[in-house]
């Protein structure tokens, strides 16, 4: 395994963290952070720097939702599946934005622009039907208006 | 010198995520151009609870409330409201009664409300520790270090009747009570701030809105049962609420509050945060330490209760962000006042998220035994759109639909769960003559399906078995045995699964079965979804007589199935036809029809 691929400022973190019971969650959202998803090869060097086996690594990411093992698309969509933007249409728009991705959830499109995934509750439920792209959201959407939203996504 | 206005603004997650942030910047360029920053103070706020609405501003003295308000309104609201001293008309709230007032008090919204758990939140900035302590705060913590022992605290706590905010309705006092007796070198403080049902956000807006209430309760707990040591466990989806405990932390070490030897006494203690990483389990107390701990978050059999034996083995307390918001005021104020509100076995007030299809889309805080029509007629404003309410559903996942002939009862634990719900952690969601129970049903079981982290049979396998049954029912493709079938599972699952989780799952379809059976009926025996939802069931047609050929319908269809000519009748290919809807939302002519 080759060394040193870990950046500093994760090494650092990871130092900071080694001691404190219970780390390994934390140090994980460290590594998303940074890489938009937890690459194996980062997994490994983890397990030596924390001393626990890869497999518990492994478990502990496929157990929680957020944990991603494959890199997102440029720009993440986040559809709110929250029971508030459902019952308003949320699934709607989330067909929708399948069809014209061609994708479906959790994939990214060829071209690696997109990525799409069903969120549970973004917290602003006055706002439903709920989407976010890359953190940005948009409230009260409109099956017609997401076409424009991916056109201004793609844009930038 | 005080200021002549103070000028509030909303900076909960709802406003901020609908260009509040431009707004609050506007303001305060706007307050330097017209120079009255003398006057005039700007205060960035938590929620105000009215997110329909938002964003919010709202000034001091005069309570003016101005509501929808944009980056662009700032201008306006400076030349004219600060300088001027005139309203600007067009901003404020306005009900459709005529003798409409526009102080914010006399809001039907908020009329009816009872503000304890969120009695800072749009009244002073979170990211000041000042503005806390100016309200009273860490006052209790005062109080309980030097005025109390623990063993009042305990009593103080027990006698007031407080019971847990995250829908288990456990004694809060009691809990503390048996973390106190049990020995033990080390104990922990937890606040579980893993807000999992999917439409709720009450822990979240106290967080944001006012997280020094939180820390103040955490260490009031600790001296109480002998901690040093505590732990928020919050969702690392809420990263507004996860800067503003950092900064309030940071403060409160800085004033002494917070760390060794507090308030100069011998007593230390301190927070740290741990995120969560989306698993609605980890709401479950063992699943929530055992995620702490950095494991899966799966759950343990109880007892022995985190009580006695929790995290890392030690003696810990649990309590979730709403029920400790509670104690300072109780500490300050008494047991006797606090329990002096509510009904006879649940004490205080309750705070809901109260969405889905209602005029006033929101947040509100309302004393125990409030019915559940003043809650939606007058505070929620009645049902978006003039429709027909049909049912309200409490406790998410785990709870159940409250239906019209039950609007007048008194909302407390005991009630809500008489009644098949339960109260849940407060996410209240209302449905009208469009919602179809079966669809809404299946949506939650799909949830606990998803969520369920597979240790116990019960839960893994009856979950996917009655999601697959109720798939089967919208599909049109249900057997009249199915209802027994599902109630047969429901029962199994409630006596033998592991946690709450799979204990609860089953109440969505259990209730819904009880209070809408016919609507089952109507899609087992009839083959019909008699609100229009289950997209299997519908079939879109096109009215001859009423189409007059003008194509919007043919440009919306996302797959082409529609074909005609302009000024002449449409047709829709059946067999390519993907129920979207689409057609039928866009046609202006009545023209469209799905049955």
């Amino acid at each position: 395994m080759s060394k040193n691929k870990l950046p500093a400022e994760l090494i650092n973190f990871i130092n900071e963290w080694k001691d404190k019971q219970g780390n390994l969650i934390m140090v994980l959202h460290q590594v998303q952070e940074h890489y938009g998803y937890i690459p194996r090869e980062i997994a490994f060097e983890v397990a030596e720097l924390l001393n626990v086996p890869v497999a518990k690594i492994y478990g502990v990411i496929t157990f929680y939702h957020l944990f991603k093992l494959t890199k997102p698309g440029r720009n993440r969509i986040a559809v709110c599946m929250g029971t508030a933007c459902y019952l308003k249409g949320g699934e709607d728009i989330l067909l929708d934005l399948e069809r014209q991705l061609g994708v479906g959830l959790n994939a990214v499109t060829p071209d690696g622009e997109f990525s799409m995934e069903a969120v549970r509750c973004i917290g602003c439920c006055g706002l439903a039907p709920v989407l976010t792209v890359n953190g940005e959201v948009f409230g009260s959407v409109k099956v017609a208006q997401l076409k424009k939203i991916l056109d201004q996504a793609r844009g930038k | 010198m005080a200021y002549k206005n103070y000028i509030l603004v909303c900076a909960g997650t709802a406003c901020e995520s609908n260009k509040g942030k431009a707004l609050y910047e506007a303001l305060q360029k706007e307050i330097a151009a017209a120079g009255v920053e003398a006057e005039a103070q700007l205060v960035k706020t938590g929620c105000f609870g009215f997110c329909e609405q938002g964003p919010i501003v709202k000034i001091l003295p005069d309570e003016s409330f101005y509501v929808k308000v944009g980056p662009k309104d700032a201008h306006e609201i400076i030349a004219e409201h600060i300088v001027k001293g005139r309203k600007v008309e067009r901003l404020l709230y306005k009900e459709d009664k005529p003798e409409s007032d526009p102080r914010s008090s006399d809001i039907s919204f908020y009329r009816k409300q009872l503000r304890i758990v969120l009695r800072n939140c749009a009244v002073i900035n979170p990211e000041i520790i000042d503005e806390y302590i100016a309200r009273d705060g860490y006052a209790a913590l005062e109080k309980a270090l030097f005025e109390m022992t623990p063993d009042e605290v305990v009593k103080e706590v027990t006698d007031s009747g407080l019971r847990g905010r995250g829908g288990a309705g456990f004694p809060t006092g009691r809990k503390w009570q048996f973390t106190k007796n049990t020995p033990a070198d080390q104990k922990y403080i937890v606040c579980n701030a893993d807000e999992g049902d999917p439409g709720a956000y009450m822990d979240r807006s106290v967080l944001e809105g006012d997280p020094h209430s939180v820390l103040e309760a955490m260490t009031i707990a600790g001296y109480t049962v002998g901690a040093n040591c505590g732990f928020i466990y919050i969702r690392a989806e809420y990263p507004l609420a996860i800067e503003r405990l950092n900064t309030a932390m940071a403060q409160a070490r800085d004033y002494g509050l917070l760390g060794d030897k507090i308030l100069g006494t011998d007593f230390s203690f301190d927070i740290e945060i741990r995120l969560g990483a989306g698993a609605f389990v980890c709401g479950e107390e063992t699943a929530l330490l055992a995620s702490i701990e950095g494991n899966r978050g799966m759950p343990v059999p109880r007892p022995p209760f985190p009580a006695v034996k929790g995290l890392w083995g030690k003696p810990t307390v649990i309590n979730n962000v709403e029920t400790y918001a509670n104690i300072p005021v109780i500490l300050l104020k008494g047991s006797k006042w606090f329990s002096s509100i509510g009904t006879e076995t649940s004490k205080g007030t309750k705070v809901f998220a109260l969405t889905g299809k209602i005029n006033n889309s929101g947040l509100i805080e309302v004393p125990m035994g409030t019915t559940l029509r003043d809650i939606i007629y007058d505070i929620g404003g009645g049902i978006a759109g003039g429709k027909e309410f049909k049912a309200a559903q409490t406790g998410g996942p785990s709870g159940g639909c409250i239906t019209a002939a039950f609007l007048d009862t008194p909302i407390d634990y005991e009630s809500l769960q008489s009644i098949g719900s339960m109260m849940g952690s407060g996410g209240m969601i209302v449905m009208d003559e469009d919602d179809c129970m079966i669809d809404v049903t299946k949506f939650y079981l799909e949830f606990t399906v998803d969520e369920s982290c597979g240790k116990c049979a019960p839960c893994r396998i009856g979950g996917r078995t009655c999601y697959n049954i109720l798939d089967r029912i919208s599909k049109g493709q249900g057997v009249p045995e199915d209802l027994q079938k599902l109630k047969d599972i429901g029962h199994a699952m409630r006596k033998a699964s592991l946690c709450g989780l799979g204990q609860t799952a089953p109440n969505p379809f259990m209730s819904t079965m009880k209070y809408f059976e016919e609507e089952y009926r109507a899609h087992i025996e009839d083959k019909k979804c008699p609100a229009g939802k289950c997209k299997q069931m519908l079939t879109y047609t096109i009215d001859p007589e009423k189409c007059v050929g003008c194509t919007a319908c043919a440009r919306r269809c996302p797959v082409s199935c529609i074909s005609g000519e302009v000024k002449k009748l449409h047709v829709i290919d059946q067999s390519k036809c993907i129920k979207c809807g689409q057609c039928y939302a866009a046609c202006k002519f009545d023209a469209v029809k799905k049955v």
